[in-house]
């Protein structure tokens, strides 16, 4: 039995393990001086352990008792999830190394986040999804605040603790509203308790606490109030991983609470998402406006991008979560490239982070500056690349799902949030000119910003397969 | 006799209290810090006489994995506010506020 349940936790374990174990080795041997090593071994395992999970034969196994599953669902997430962060990690090195932060919790701390999510997204169980979501979360505190001498870092830190524990604790208390009314905390008996006897008061108040507490960590308006500040306050390469990684965990975990224990009262959860997608949606549109700090205005725009992924969960269909695995899949391969190109953002040695300094970037460097329109474009939705087709699959399960006015809603917050990526594309092509932005650029981040722009150009003929991927994650989890 | 509703009502005051320690305060972020204590406590007010109710353990076990939980995040949390406070001399509420959000 034991052995059953450990072999089906074992990509976790091994990481969670190799976390302790260069815990272990890092602080007994050179300490910070071991760090680049740790980096590479931390990105490739990831990369390891995501093509493993991807190559894992169909099937769905539970393990200890029903509090972790691993199904299709988890694999397609926990396969993105594992590769985002290998490549945030690989990417942060350059800047760290810049910056003097290359210290060894680094890679660590991103590893034990990540081990988190992966438990995030199998949770079977209120328990294990609390457990997924706390290590998760207090790496990501930690990481926050990873500069200590910065006031900033330091700042995003604590409002990111603040928030984060108090949507814990919502989180908590919906959960154990949940138990008490249902009489387990397990996600196949909690559905089995509504189907039989339907939603009771008492549910419907604990469900609601869990999706504030699940909107919070998703950064949905109206819990967004903390992303801006973080996003604009931690160390550029946290705040890729923030808008990578940890988004998909969110939502994987969203759909996987919603759908597994919530199935059968689709109608309850439903108007609460469409709300929440809703809001997100204006509010990154319209809030992004006003902003010249770079890495705030990615926050608005990944605000603003959940709200879409929202739309998909909301249709409460099998189509719709299969509409939210693509959009998630699409939003990270873009923001990893468009991150890429905000990490090399600096001029003397000090890092940027003024929308204005892009001005006439293209004399600077025409390819990269091609490379971040065709981004931009993307991040919009403009046809015919891929983040387009992201938007039109959350669109039509949206109208499928007879939630037309909220796909109509949709369109028009995607027209008012072109406005700011267009902008960017204004500095970038006919801006005043500046002194300009430095040209260095490591290879690995050149590599990425094409790679990630030529995905966006050319995926657009099949998306790559991930359409009948997704379908079958999301077949898994509605099953 | 003090039924399973009494114990609902206090876990109730005692988040709401909570949850108010965080908005309301303007002096002291460790008062912040202690509010969340009590959230998270009021949900383990909850949780064992849900458990008792039912006759069920599991809520038990969950309250020792929110105990558990409650303490690495006190400890998480005041580590970043000792770097809070070196870099800016102070921890009060209102003095977080470089970025404006």
């Amino acid at each position: 039995m034991i052995a059953n349940d450990l072999n089906t936790v074992l990509p976790e374990l091994i990481l969670a393990v190799y976390a302790m174990g260069a815990l272990m080795f890092a602080v007994y041997t050179g300490k910070d001086r071991t760090t680049p090593l740790l980096i590479w071994v931390t990105a490739l395992l990831m990369f390891g352990l995501g093509g493993w999970i991807a190559l894992m034969p169909d099937g769905s196994h539970e393990a200890f008792n029903g509090a972790f599953i691993d199904d299709g669902f988890s694999r397609f997430t926990k396969t993105l999830m594992l590769w985002a962060s290998g490549l945030v990690l690989l990417l942060s090195k350059d800047y760290l190394s810049r910056n003097d932060m290359l210290k060894f919790e680094f890679p660590i701390l991103i590893a034990l986040a990540t081990v988190g999510m992966m438990m995030m997204v199998s949770a079977g169980d209120l328990m294990s999804l609390y457990m997924g979501l706390e290590l998760q979360s207090l790496s990501l505190y930690v990481i926050a605040a990873f500069r200590r001498d910065s006031l900033k870092s330091t700042e995003a830190g604590l409002k990111y603790f603040v928030l984060g524990a108090l949507s814990s604790g919502m989180l908590l208390y919906g959960a154990s509203f949940v138990y008490g009314t249902t009489g387990t905390t397990n996600f196949a008996g909690i559905s089995s308790v509504i189907a039989a006897e339907g939603m009771t008061l008492g549910m419907l108040f604990g469900m609601v606490f869990m999706c504030v507490g699940l909107g919070f960590k998703i950064s949905a308006a109206p819990f967004h109030m903390w992303t801006p500040d973080v996003y604009e306050g931690s160390p550029t390469p946290v705040t890729a991983f923030f808008a990578s990684a940890p988004k998909v965990a969110a939502a994987g975990l969203f759909a996987r609470v919603m759908h597994d224990a919530f199935g059968d009262a689709t109608a309850d959860w439903t108007q609460i998402i469409a709300f929440l997608s809703l809001v997100s949606m204006f509010l990154g549109a319209v809030a992004a406006i006003g902003q010249t700090n770079i890495k705030r205005l990615m926050a608005y725009s990944s605000i603003a991008h959940m709200g879409f992924a929202l739309m998909g969960l909301a249709s409460g269909t099998q189509e719709g979560v299969q509409a939210l695995l693509i959009y998630m899949a699409i939003y990270v391969v873009m923001n990893i490239g468009t991150f890429a190109f905000i990490l090399n953002m600096e001029k003397d040695g000090r890092a940027v982070t003024d929308i204005r300094s892009l001005g006439m970037y293209s004399k600077v460097s025409p390819g990269r500056a091609l490379a971040l329109v065709v981004l931009m474009f993307s991040l919009a939705g403009i046809p015919p690349l891929v983040g387009f087709f992201g938007k039109l699959f959350v669109l039509q399960a949206a109208v499928n799902a007879g939630l037309t006015w909220l796909a109509i809603a949709g369109v028009i917050a995607s027209v008012i949030g072109a406005f700011y990526y267009l902008r960017i594309i204004y500095y970038i092509y006919f801006g005043a000119e500046t002194d300009g932005l430095e040209v260095r650029m490591p290879t690995l981040h050149y590599a990425v910003l094409i790679a990630s722009a030529a995905i966006m150009l050319f995926g657009s003929i099949n998306l790559f397969g991930l359409e009948a991927y997704a379908g079958a994650a999301a077949e898994a989890l509605l099953k | 006799m003090i039924t399973l509703e009494h114990y609902l009502a206090v876990a109730a005051v005692l988040f709401v209290i909570g949850i108010f320690g965080i908005f309301v305060n303007r002096k002291n972020v460790i008062i912040i810090l202690m509010s969340i204590e009590l959230m998270l406590l009021a949900v383990n007010v909850n949780l064992v006489a849900f458990s008792v109710h039912l006759g069920d353990l599991v809520g038990q076990v969950f309250t020792l994995f929110v105990l558990t939980v409650a303490a690495a995040e006190a400890a998480i949390g005041l580590a970043i506010l000792v770097c809070f406070f070196r870099n800016r001399g102070t921890i009060a509420v209102e003095d977080v506020n470089v970025m404006k959000g």
